[in-house]
This record gives structure tokens, C-alpha cells and sequence, in this order.
């Protein structure tokens, strides 16, 4: 079994792919643009756990170069996982269209445009699992982060909608949709650590989704709750709050 | 953030950041705001708390591993429960663990740690090949003792003020089993327990549990375990499942009579003499890693680990009179643990010297304190010396009593700056 990771410096990312090699035996590809990196933490995961593992350039951002990219991997992958993202600034954003689409550029078309590709070779092989991180940051837009957030609210819907096209060809799209994450992402900000999930806890409950073949995985667990009581609170109501 | 020791005593407002590249590290100390390596958290009080701190334990990457020789390249956040999981199936073992396996390296070599069998093969800085190390005022740079010995020597127990070490590279052992053969004696006082210490002196493991409530004529009674690896070729010893406390037990379910209970219920359960049993090496060296979050037992104000070790030729005595003073204060410690230490090394401020060494745990109490000021007295006078690793609350002269060379640190820390940017909680009480 290959799985390929793009992002796969992210600390999520490197978590998820370790405990593929050292659950499902999976041989790794790791995929993103520091390459010092990224051939360190693919010698890692070689070492801890007997598997093959290569670091190869990517860049979700030059969607122009995503058809290469995949047409010149070796082997083709058998799970393909989307773990880059970007933040940003929603102050900057809202004051500076630029980052407003640097934002989508990363969080949606990147990821899009990546996901055609590999979703029409899992499609023709009739085989494959696509696992993507979304945000519970894409269920309701709020005033802190909207721009990132309806950025993942794209990704999720699309999601939904390649899950649906794929279905028939036996290829499972899982909706990773974790709440607080302590990564370099939300470094400094000040998390409520019963809510806050570690990068292993995140990588633990995706690999227990792949195996139950879950098409939408809340984490921590609870978050699915959270969020079902955040959708249900009336506009009229939610326009005036400060979450 | 809360954040505190393993002892849950002192709790402080601290601001920290994960690192995953060397110019990350340098970025915090161009900063100019002082801080402290924190990894697993595992040393008992203050060392590694200041108001900012670098967490290491996501750097933790292996670079790079020597089959032939045993020799281990990685990033300084690995921890040996990590290096156990995956080379123990391979056949090797660090050739030095200390009571815990959730520990760093950087952790391990900042406390210069040791294990239960410091009498045979030293301090955790024995099995350090070389390393590379983030100093203030030079960059990275490597060391071992024959390249930089300076450095390596004010590293090697260092507690994280020297310098922040990024890449270690250390020697694993070759082991054919998961397993230790395993002793058990009893001791029904001060005396006979010594007494085993030297009659056993060439088991490669030994350490003791010991009765600190007993007094009298069972002043001391302990139980020695010795052992050694076995040699059975089993290389699947695995962690049981790990137990654990969801939360602060109230503190006062650890009091002088349930410890007394439990004292005498232990030492009656290992009455008998017990030779060669094969027990597994996890829970041979780590029986309270079983239990997660063993800590909370204290209570929500938190516990004192108390370890001390005292010359050799004073052990008897010495002993006795820490042991009668507990005794007789009435606060019990649930663990206490004796081991007989081999010489020192030349580390500047590496804890084992030659002689005894005893660990205590007290739930915190207001009448502790005064009781280990009254120790701290004893252990000094005797020439002994308290373990940086575990203290929160000794003060600056019996420290400087304690480590007579802690100028020659101090001079060191001064010279490279490292005093003004790497600092813990403790190294500003104890002007380290």
C-alpha cells in the first residue's frame, strides 16, 4: 500500500503518515515544498518502522505544475491525504483582497485542483481512499476568521460532492473536520486544552476512520457536537455573538 | 498556559512554542526574553518552568541509525519510550534508563540521569557518543569528551542551562530478550539491607523499596530487586495497558495510616526470597509508568520528590537519622526507593556521588517544608547532595553546599551568556 501526503511537513500530516507505516505497513511519500524537511522526516518514519519513504517537491499553490507532479510519481498512490492549508490573516484579508486569495488559493484550488488529478486515476483504477483535513472553522462562518473559514466551508462541499461521484467506483473520500489542532498553525494562540487536540491524537482518529471507512470524521469527537449546536443557533441570534 | 512539573508543584502561567528546525531555537534566543527546554516534563519541580519555554518533544526525529554498532542519530525530543518500541524487536536497549521511559533525551542528559544500575555502568551522559548543541554565543556546536569536553562536562547535567541540545548521538546495547532476570530479597532492617547492596554489588541492576514508617528495630526494612537480561531470545515484551487516574485524587487518601497499609502488605508480599524470575524489562524498569498520570494521586496541591544521596561511609548512619526524623514526623512518603550509587563522574554538576541514594514522595503539606529544611541539614553535614532533577524548594546555600563546583558553572553561564537567556524557575532561586 502508498500513501502519498501532500503538506507532509505539516505536524498533523507527519503524525497521520506514521502511524500508516506502522499500522497498515503503508510505504510513504511524503510531498511539499521544504525539502530539507521533508527528507528528514521521510528517513524518520524509513527508520522507525522498516517501510519504505520519499520526500518529493510540491507545491499545492502552482496549480499549473499539479498535472506533472502526479504523472511523474513512480507509483501511484492507494491513499492520497490533502493536509496543507493555509491561515492567514482575516484582518489582512479584509482589508487586502491579495490575501484573501492567497487563502483560497491554497485552501480550495490547490486542494481542488490536486484532488481532479488523482480523483480520475482513483476513479479509472476503480480503487483508493482521498482523506483531506477541512475545519470546524468551514460549518459557520464567524467574524473571527470567515475568509479561512468559508475557504474550508468550498473544501468540505466539494468533498461531499467528489465523495458522491466516486462512490460507485469503490474510491471512499474521508472529511477530516478537526477543531482545535496544537500545531505550528495555531501557535500563540491561546487554546482551551480540553478542547485542543495533539497532532497523534488527530493522526490516531484518521486512521480509524480510513479503517471503518467513515466518510466524515469530527476531532476531537466531540466537536461533531459542538459544531451540530453552533449550526442550529439562528442567524438572527448568531449575528449578534462573539464565539 | 498551566504549566508545572511532574510533581504538579509549582503550577505557573508559562507561554510555550514547539521547534522543529535549529533556526527556530536561534530565533528564541535572538529574542533576548530568557527561557527553558521543556520536554516531557517528567522532572519533578521547577527545572524546566520559566514564564516562556521551548517544547522539544516534537523534535524528535531519527537521522540515522548504525546496525552494526548500536549507534543512534536523532533529534533530542525522541524519547526512550520511542527508541524501546522500535529497538527492542530489533534486539537493542539503552545501556542506561532511569524510573520513567517517557523522558527526552534532552532530558536525560540535562539531568545527567541514571538508572538502577549506576553502580555498574554510570550516569546516562556514559552512553553519549557526541551531540550537538545550540550555545548562545556560538551557534551549534558538537561536542563529546574528547571534542569540546568543556562544554560537553557543563551540558552533560546541565539542566538545560548551558546551552539547548539539538542531536544526540548515543549508544544503544545489544539485548537477545525482553526480559530481566529477576531477584527479589528482603531486608528486615538498615542494616541487612546495606548489607545486600554489597553482596549483590555484581548484579547489574539493584535498587530497593523501603518502609520509611517502620522504626525501631525495623528501622529501614526494604526489599532489594536485582537483575540482569536475560537471555531467553524473547524480544516481544510489551507495555502492559496502561492504567490511569482521570483525576486529582483528594489528597487525603494518601495519609500516614493507608501508606502504613500498604507498607506492610508490600514487604509481606515479597517476604520470600525470589531467584531468576523472568519479569518483562518494562516492568522491571518502569512499574510506574503502568499507571498514567500516577501523579494525581497527590492530590490537587501537588507532591515534593525528596532525593538526596549521601557518601558512602556515611550510609548508616547518615540513613538513620533521615529515616527516624520522617518517622517520626508522621508524613509518610507511598514511595521510597534506596539504591547504592558507583562513583561520580566529571560532569559539573552531575547528582550521584559514591554512596547511598534515597527518593522520597511527600504530598505537599505546610509541615513539609520545615521537615526538609531539617533533612537538607543532615544530608549536607554528611557531605551528601540533592537532586536538581527532582527539587522545587531548596535554597541557594545548601545548593552551593551541595555542588561545590556550581561556580565554575555559574562562571561558565556568564562567559557564554547562557545566563542571560536560559533560565528555569530554579536556576534563578538557586543562582545557578
Amino acid at each position: 500500500m502508498i500513501m502519498l501526503v501532500l503538506g507532509g511537513n505539516s505536524e498533523t500530516a507527519f503524525e497521520t503518515a506514521k502511524q500508516f507505516a506502522k499500522h497498515q505497513g503503508a510505504e510513504i511519500i511524503l510531498a511539499s515544498r521544504n525539502m530539507e524537511q521533508l527528507e528528514k522526516n521521510a528517513k524518520d518514519i524509513e527508520l522507525r518502522y522498516n517501510v519504505p519513504a520519499s520526500a518529493v517537491f510540491f507545491d499545492a499553490d502552482d496549480t499549473d505544475s499539479h498535472r506533472e507532479f502526479y504523472t511523474s510519481l513512480a507509483k501511484k498512490p492507494d491513499i492520497a491525504m490533502i493536509a496543507f492549508g493555509r491561515l492567514g490573516d482575516q484582518e489582512k484579508a479584509q482589508a487586502d483582497f491579495a490575501e484573501a486569495e492567497k487563502i483560497f488559493k491554497t485552501n480550495f484550488f490547490g486542494a481542488a485542483s490536486i484532488l481532479e488529478i488523482i480523483a480520475a486515476d482513483f476513479e479509472e483504477r476503480g480503487q483508493g481512499t482521498i482523506i483531506a483535513m477541512s475545519s470546524v472553522a468551514g460549518e459557520r462562518g464567524r467574524k473571527s476568521n470567515y475568509i479561512y473559514g468559508s475557504s474550508k466551508a468550498a473544501l468540505t462541499a466539494y468533498l461531499s460532492g467528489l465523495r458522491n461521484r466516486l462512490a460507485p467506483r469503490n474510491v471512499d473520500v474521508i472529511t477530516v473536520i478537526p477543531g482545535f489542532m496544537n500545531t505550528k498553525m495555531t501557535d500563540g494562540m491561546e487554546l482551551p486544552p480540553a478542547l485542543t487536540a495533539e497532532p497523534e491524537q488527530v493522526a490516531d482518529d484518521i486512521l480509524r476512520a480510513y479503517k471503518k471507512r467513515k466518510p466524515v470524521v469530527y476531532t476531537k469527537w466531540f466537536w461533531r457536537w459542538i459544531m451540530f449546536i453552533i449550526k442550529s443557533i439562528p442567524e438572527k441570534i448568531f449575528k449578534n455573538t462573539d464565539i | 498556559m498551566k504549566l508545572h512539573g511532574w510533581g504538579k508543584y509549582p503550577v505557573i502561567e508559562s507561554c510555550g512554542k514547539h521547534f522543529s528546525r535549529d533556526g527556530e531555537v536561534t530565533e528564541l534566543f535572538e529574542s533576548k526574553d530568557e527561557f527553558i527546554p521543556h520536554g516531557m516534563g517528567r522532572s519533578y519541580g521547577d527545572s524546566a518552568l520559566n514564564t516562556r519555554v521551548a517544547f522539544t518533544k516534537r523534535f524528535n526525529r531519527i537521522l540515522d541509525f548504525d546496525p552494526i554498532n548500536g549507534l543512534l542519530y536523532s533529534e533530542s525530543g525522541l524519547t526512550l519510550s520511542e527508541i524501546i518500541d522500535i529497538f527492542l524487536p530489533r534486539g537493542w536497549f539503552p545501556m542506561i534508563v532511569p524510573g520513567t521511559r517517557f523522558v527526552t533525551l534532552g532530558g536525560a542528559i540535562s539531568g545527567d540521569v541514571h538508572g538502577k544500575n549506576h553502580h555498574a555502568a554510570g550516569c546516562f551522559s556514559q552512553c553519549v557518543e557526541h551531540m550537538e548543541v545550540l550555545v548562545p554565543d556560538k551557534g551549534v556546536v558538537k561536542c563529546s569528551t574528547k571534542e569540546n569536553p568543556e562544554l560537553f562536562s557543563m551540558v552533560c547535567g546541565g539542566m538545560g542551562l548551558t546551552g539547548v541540545i539539538l542531536r544526540t548521538c548515543i549508544r544503544l546495547r545489544q539485548v537477545t530478550s525482553g526480559y530481566i532476570s529477576e531477584n527479589i530479597f528482603p531486608a528486615a532492617n538498615l542494616e541487612e539491607i546495606l548489607r545486600l547492596f554489597e553482596e549483590r554489588i555484581n548484579d547489574e541492576y539493584s535498587v530497593a523499596w523501603i518502609d520509611c514508617l517502620a522504626s525501631g528495630s525495623r528501622l529501614g526494612r526494604s526489599v532489594l530487586m536485582t537483575g540482569t537480561h536475560a537471555a531467553n531470545g524473547d524480544l516481544t515484551a510489551k507495555p502492559g495497558m496502561a492504567l490511569t487516574v482521570p483525576f486529582d485524587a483528594p489528597g487525603f487518601l494518601l495519609n500516614k495510616h493507608t501508606v502504613e497499609i500498604f507498607n506492610h502488605f508490600y514487604y509481606k508480599s515479597n517476604s520470600t526470597p525470589v531467584r531468576e524470575r523472568m519479569t518483562s524489562l518494562y516492568k522491571f524498569f518502569f512499574p510506574l509508568d503502568a499507571i498514567d498520570s500516577w501523579n494525581r494521586i497527590y492530590g490537587s496541591r501537588g507532591f515534593l520528590q525528596y532525593q538526596f544521596v549521601i557518601p558512602k561511609q556515611a550510609g548508616k548512619e547518615g540513613l538513620s537519622i533521615v529515616l527516624n526524623k520522617i518517622a517520626s514526623s508522621g508524613m509518610a512518603s507511598f514511595l521510597a526507593v534506596l539504591k547504592l550509587f558507583g562513583a561520580k563522574n566529571s560532569n559539573t554538576l552531575s547528582f550521584p556521588m559514591e554512596g547511598y541514594t534515597l527518593a522520597l514522595d511527600f504530598k505537599i503539606q505546610d509541615r513539609l517544608f520545615p521537615l526538609l529544611t531539617e533533612l537538607d541539614a543532615v544530608v549536607t553535614d554528611f557531605g551528601g547532595r540533592i537532586y536538581l532533577a527532582k527539587d522545587a524548594r531548596m535554597d541557594r546555600a545548601t545548593f552551593q553546599k551541595c555542588y561545590p563546583e556550581w561556580e565554575t558553572f555559574r562562571q561558565y553561564r556568564e562567559k557564554t551568556f547562557a545566563v542571560n537567556s536560559l533560565n528555569s524557575l530554579q536556576s534563578k532561586r538557586l543562582g545557578i
